[in-house]
C-alpha cells in the first residue's frame, strides 16, 4: 500500500465549520427551519414489564391544540425488522421501563406536554428484574460479543498455570451502567409527502439511518431521505437509530405535508437511547518472582437487556495486551428488563481496562515491582492470541516517554507516602489500546467544478472533525491545497458514508477518498476538465488479518485523596500515544483530552442507578449523573510519539477517538492506591 | 388555546413584538417563536448551560427564564455578540484554542464566558477567591470554577480556559481591572 505523501496533513489545519459553531449558527437536527412544525411529546411507561390494558385519551383529546394522539392500537404500522426495540406503538407489551406507549402531536410543546401528561394508562404489571446481580439464574454465555470477536477464547490451561505460578493476584472489578449523554439529545424533524419522508436527524451515521426508516416502513432507499449536518456529540448514542426517532417518523406519516419537531428531554436519554452496560470482571494474573507473566484469566459478566441481546466485549482488549502462555477470556450475560444497552465511547475497551489495568498494578504491587516495568517485561512479541505480528506497537515507546515527562522516577515505590494540608497524593499509570478500524462501504464522488474539487461522501462530523481532516486527506490525495477543496458530508443524498464510530471514520472514509483521488488522477491527471468526475468504494486492506492493528498509549494521573473525607481530585493527567501518523495534532489533542476527560469522569463520577423496585434510573438528568465539568479538570497533557505505519491505511493513520479513555479511570484508580494505601475496585471510586 | 400575553424582546439587536404562552420558557421564544437557534437546549432543566443567553448583559439560563418574564428586556445570544460578519474576542479565541468539538455547548460557553469576564472585572468573586478585597485575577482556577455550569460533553475544556484566560489576559492589557491570567 502506499501512504500519501503528507502537505497539508500532520498540519494544525482550524475546523472548518468553525465560526458556525461559535456564534451558535451551525444548525443540528433541531435548528432546521420548517414551517410551522407540529410538536410531539411521548408518554412513557412507568412500570419496567407488563402490558397495557387501557389507554383513555379523551382528555389530552379535548384540550385545544392537540392535532392527533398515537396508541398502540392506531398508530402506522412499522415491518419487524427483528429488533423490539424499534417495534414503537405495534404491540401493547412493556419491556422496560419508559418504553414510549403513547404520543401526542400538537401546535406547541407546551400544549403537546399537558395533553401527554392528561393520557390514562392502565396497565397489568408483571414480574420484572432490573438490579444486575451475577449470580442471576438467568446468567448465560453471551452468544456474540458487539465487536463480533468469539465470545471466549482460551490457551492451553490457565487455572493450574494460577494455582503454580510463584505470585498470584485474584480481585474482581465493577463497573456501572452509564449513559452516553451527549450534550444535544436525539432530535428528528421528520415531514412526509405522500410516501417519501425527508428527515433532519442527529445521527452518527445517515446511510443506517435512511435503511432502517425506509425497512420499517416499506419504502425504497430513494423515498428516505436523512440530512445530519451538524450533531452535538454521539459517543454511540446515535450510532442506530432508536425508538424516539421511530416514534417522530410515525407520528409524522399521520400528518403528511406537516413536518413534525422532537428533541428527546433530557430524561429520555437516560431511558430510551441505550447505555453501557454494568460489569464485573473477575481477573487472576499469575506470573514469576521476576515478574514475567505465566497465565491472565479475564472473565466477564455483563447486563444486558431481556428483549435484545448486547454483548459488551469487555475482555477483548485484554487478548492483546500482555504476553503470557496460559489465558482465558470469557463474557456471560444477565439479562434485565430496561431498554438494550450500546455502544459507548470504547465499548468493552472502556470498562475492560479498568479490570486488567488494575490487576497488573495490584501484581506489581504484590511482585515488589514498578508497574512500568511490570508492561515492559511482558510485551509481547507478537500478537498473544492469534500469533500475528503487529503492523506497529509502540506501547513500550509511550510508557518510556510518558514516564520521563510525567517526572515518573521521583515517585516513591510505597503507598501513602506523601500527606500536604490533609491531602494524600499518589500516581498511577495505566497502559491504553484500541484497534485501528476500516469499515467497508463507504464511495466517494470527486468532482472538478468551478477550478475547485468537490469531494462527497455521506459521512458525519459529530465534533471529531471530520469534515476538516477529510478536507486535508483529499488535498494531499489531489495534491492540490485544501482552499481548492469543498468536502460535503452528513446527507443521504450524497454518495454512502460509513458509521462515525469505532474511532474508524478517518481511516474508512479517509482510504475512500484517497481510492477516488487516484482514480480522478489516474483518469484526468492534474489539470482536468469542468465536470471531470470519479469515484471509489472503500478499498481492503491487503493486510487485514495478516497483521493485528491497534493504537496504544500510556495514562499517567496524579491524584489527591482529601485524608477525611476521601474526596477525590485529579491535579494532573498526561496521556501520551502511538497512533500511526496524527493528520491535525490541534484536532487530535482535543480528541485525546476530551477521552481522558471521559476517564476521569468515569473514574469519580458516572454511575446510572437504577431503582430495582421500578427499573428506572434514579439520576436520570445532568444534576443527578454527574459528568466531568470545567471544575474538575486541571493539568491536561496528550501528545504522540511519531510512529510510521504504512499498513493500516494510505494516510498511515490509526483511530484516535477512543483509545483517550481506555485506561484513564484504572490510572486514576491506581494512584488513588498509591495515595492512599487503599485499593478500590469499583466505578466510580467515589 | 391557551391564553398568551404580549411581551416586546430585543434580541441581538432587533425588536420583536410577540405573544407567548406563559408556560414558554424564553429558550422556547427564541428557538421556536423568533427562529433565533444560537442557544441550544441541552437539558431544559437548567443544568448543562447550553442554553446561556445574556439579558441586560448578564448571563441567565434562558431554559429556566420564563420569556413573560422578561418583557422589554434586551437579549444577546451568541450569534449577537458582535456586528454581522465579525466575531466577538471570546468567539475568535475559542477557534484559536480549538475550543470545542461538536459545538453544541459552545454557544452557551461563549455567552457565559463573556458573562464571566464582565462579573470579574466588576470584582465579583467566585468560590475558589482567596482575597475578597482585592481585584478580581482570572487565573485558570478561577475561569473553571465560574465556567463550571456550562457542561461540556466532548470536554473541550481545557482549551475552553485556554481560550478565556487569553482574553481576560488581553483585557488586563488594555489596563481593564481584569488581570492577566497566568499569575
Ligand atoms: S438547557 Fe438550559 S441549562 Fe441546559
Ligand atoms: S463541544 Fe461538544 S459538548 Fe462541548
Amino acid at each position: 500500500m502506499t501512504v500519501l505523501d503528507a502537505r497539508v496533513m500532520g498540519t494544525s489545519v482550524r475546523r472548518v465549520e468553525g465560526p458556525d459553531k461559535v456564534t451558535g449558527t451551525a444548525r443540528y437536527a433541531a435548528d432546521q427551519p420548517v414551517d410551522a412544525p407540529l410538536h410531539l411529546h411521548p408518554v412513557q411507561a412507568t412500570v419496567a414489564r407488563g402490558r397495557i390494558t387501557g389507554l383513555d385519551t379523551g382528555a389530552a383529546r379535548a384540550v385545544p391544540g392537540v392535532v392527533g394522539i398515537l396508541t398502540p392500537d392506531d398508530a402506522p404500522r412499522l415491518a419487524d425488522l427483528g429488533d423490539p426495540e424499534l417495534r414503537v406503538l405495534q404491540h401493547h407489551e412493556i419491556h422496560h421501563r419508559g418504553q414510549y406507549v403513547a404520543a401526542v402531536l400538537a401546535e406547541t410543546p407546551e400544549v403537546a406536554r399537558e395533553a401527554a401528561g392528561l393520557v390514562v394508562v392502565t396497565v397489568a404489571e408483571e414480574p420484572q428484574v432490573t438490579a444486575f446481580d451475577e449470580h442471576s439464574p438467568a446468567r448465560h454465555p453471551a452468544a456474540t460479543l458487539a465487536n463480533y470477536a468469539p465470545p471466549t477464547s482460551g490457551i492451553v490451561d490457565p487455572d493450574a498455570a494460577l494455582d503454580a505460578a510463584a505470585v498470584t493476584v485474584r480481585a474482581t472489578y465493577t463497573t456501572p451502567v452509564q449513559h452516553h449523554s451527549p450534550m444535544e439529545p436525539h432530535a428528528t424533524v421528520a415531514a412526509w409527502d405522500g410516501d417519501h419522508v425527508v428527515l433532519y436527524e442527529s445521527s452518527q451515521g445517515v446511510a443506517g439511518a435512511r435503511d432502517t426508516v425506509a425497512a420499517l416502513f416499506g419504502l425504497g432507499e430513494d423515498d428516505v431521505e436523512v440530512a445530519s449536518p451538524h450533531v452535538g456529540g454521539g459517543f454511540g448514542a446515535k450510532g442506530s437509530l432508536h425508538a424516539g426517532t421511530v416514534l417522530t417518523v410515525l407520528a409524522a406519516r399521520t400528518v403528511p405535508g406537516r413536518a413534525v419537531k422532537r428533541a428527546l428531554s433530557r430524561r429520555e436519554m437516560f431511558e430510551t437511547v441505550g447505555h453501557r452496560p454494568a460489569t464485573v470482571q473477575h481477573l487472576a494474573l499469575g506470573a514469576t518472582a521476576d515478574g514475567r507473566l505465566e497465565a491472565i484469566t479475564h472473565d466477564v459478566v455483563a447486563s444486558t437487556a431481556r428483549i435484545e441481546e448486547f454483548g459488551e466485549p469487555t475482555a477483548t482488549g485484554t487478548r492483546a495486551m500482555y504476553a503470557a502462555p496460559h489465558r482465558r477470556t470469557s463474557h456471560d450475560l444477565v439479562p434485565l428488563d430496561v431498554d438494550p444497552p450500546t455502544y459507548m465511547r470504547a465499548p468493552g475497551e472502556a470498562p475492560g481496562s479498568f479490570g486488567l489495568e488494575c490487576a497488573m498494578d495490584e501484581l506489581a504491587v504484590a511482585l515488589g515491582l514498578d508497574p512500568i516495568e511490570l508492561r515492559v517485561r511482558n510485551e509481547p512479541e507478537v500478537h498473544p492470541e492469534s500469533g500475528v505480528p503487529f503492523s506497529t506497537r509502540n506501547l513500550v515507546a509511550c510508557l518510556r516517554r510518558g514516564a520521563e515527562r510525567f517526572g515518573w522516577s521521583a515517585r516513591p515505590p510505597q503507598p501513602r507516602a506523601s500527606l500536604v494540608d490533609g491531602w494524600w497524593h499518589g500516581t498511577g499509570v495505566a497502559a491504553a489500546t484500541f484497534p485501528a478500524i476500516r469499515f467497508p462501504g463507504s464511495t466517494a464522488v470527486i468532482r472538478f467544478r468551478h477550478g475547485r474539487y468537490e469531494v462527497e461522501i455521506g459521512a458525519t462530523d459529530i465534533g471529531q472533525g471530520a469534515r476538516t481532516v477529510l478536507t486535508q486527506i483529499a488535498a494531499d490525495a489531489l495534491g492540490v491545497p485544501t482552499d481548492r477543496i469543498e468536502v460535503a458530508i452528513g446527507d443521504t443524498a450524497l454518495p454512502r458514508g460509513t458509521v462515525a464510530g469505532g474511532s474508524s471514520g478517518t481511516a474508512s472514509w479517509g482510504s475512500t477518498i484517497s481510492e477516488a483521488a487516484d482514480r480522478f488522477r489516474d483518469k484526468w491527471g492534474d489539470d482536468p476538465e469542468e465536470g471531470a468526475e470519479a469515484d471509489a468504494a472503500t478499498p481492503d486492506n491487503p493486510w487485514a488479518g495478516e497483521l493485528s492493528m491497534a493504537a496504544y498509549g500510556a495514562q499517567f494521573a496524579e491524584v489527591a485523596v482529601h485524608a477525611d473525607t476521601g474526596e477525590i481530585r485529579v491535579p494532573r493527567l498526561l496521556g501520551v500515544y502511538a497512533a500511526g501518523r496524527i493528520l491535525n495534532p490541534t484536532l487530535a489533542r482535543s480528541q485525546f483530552l476530551g477521552g481522558m476527560v471521559w476517564g476521569l469522569s468515569m473514574a469519580l463520577h458516572e454511575r446510572s442507578v437504577v431503582d430495582p423496585r421500578f427499573g428506572h434510573v434514579v439520576n436520570h438528568d445532568l444534576a443527578g449523573y454527574h459528568i466531568a465539568a470545567h471544575a474538575d479538570v486541571r493539568e491536561m497533557t496528550a501528545e504522540w510519539i511519531d510512529e510510521d505505519d504504512p499498513y493500516v491505511n494510505p494516510m498511515g493513520s490509526k483511530g484516535i477517538g477512543e483509545i483517550g479513555i481506555v485506561g484513564t479511570a484504572a490510572a486514576i484508580a491506581n494512584a488513588a492506591y498509591h495515595a492512599t494505601g487503599v485499593r478500590r475496585r469499583e466505578l466510580p471510586l467515589m | 388555546m391557551t391564553t398568551t400575553i404580549p411581551i416586546g424582546l430585543t434580541v441581538d439587536g432587533r425588536h420583536h413584538d410577540l405573544d407567548v404562552d406563559p408556560r414558554t420558557t424564553l429558550l422556547d421564544a427564541l428557538r421556536e417563536r423568533l427562529g433565533n437557534t444560537s442557544p441550544k437546549k441541552g437539558c431544559d432543566h437548567g443544568q448543562c448551560g447550553a442554553c446561556t443567553v445574556l439579558v441586560d448583559g448578564r448571563r441567565v439560563l434562558s431554559c429556566l427564564t420564563l420569556a413573560v418574564a422578561k418583557d422589554a428586556a434586551e437579549v444577546t445570544t451568541a450569534d449577537g455578540l458582535a456586528p454581522d460578519g465579525a466575531l466577538h474576542p471570546v468567539a475568535e479565541a475559542f477557534l484559536a484554542h480549538d475550543a470545542y468539538q461538536c459545538g453544541f455547548c459552545t454557544p452557551g460557553q461563549v455567552c457565559s464566558a463573556v458573562g464571566v469576564l464582565d462579573e470579574a472585572a466588576h470584582g465579583a468573586p467566585s468560590a475558589v477567591t482567596d482575597d475578597l478585597t482585592g481585584p478580581t485575577v482570572l487565573d485558570r482556577a478561577e475561569i473553571a470554577e465560574r465556567m463550571s455550569g456550562n457542561l461540556c460533553r466532548c470536554a473541550a475544556y481545557t482549551n475552553i480556559v485556554s481560550a478565556v484566560a487569553e482574553v481576560a489576559g488581553d483585557a488586563a492589557r488594555r489596563g481593564s481591572t481584569v488581570e492577566g491570567a497566568d499569575r
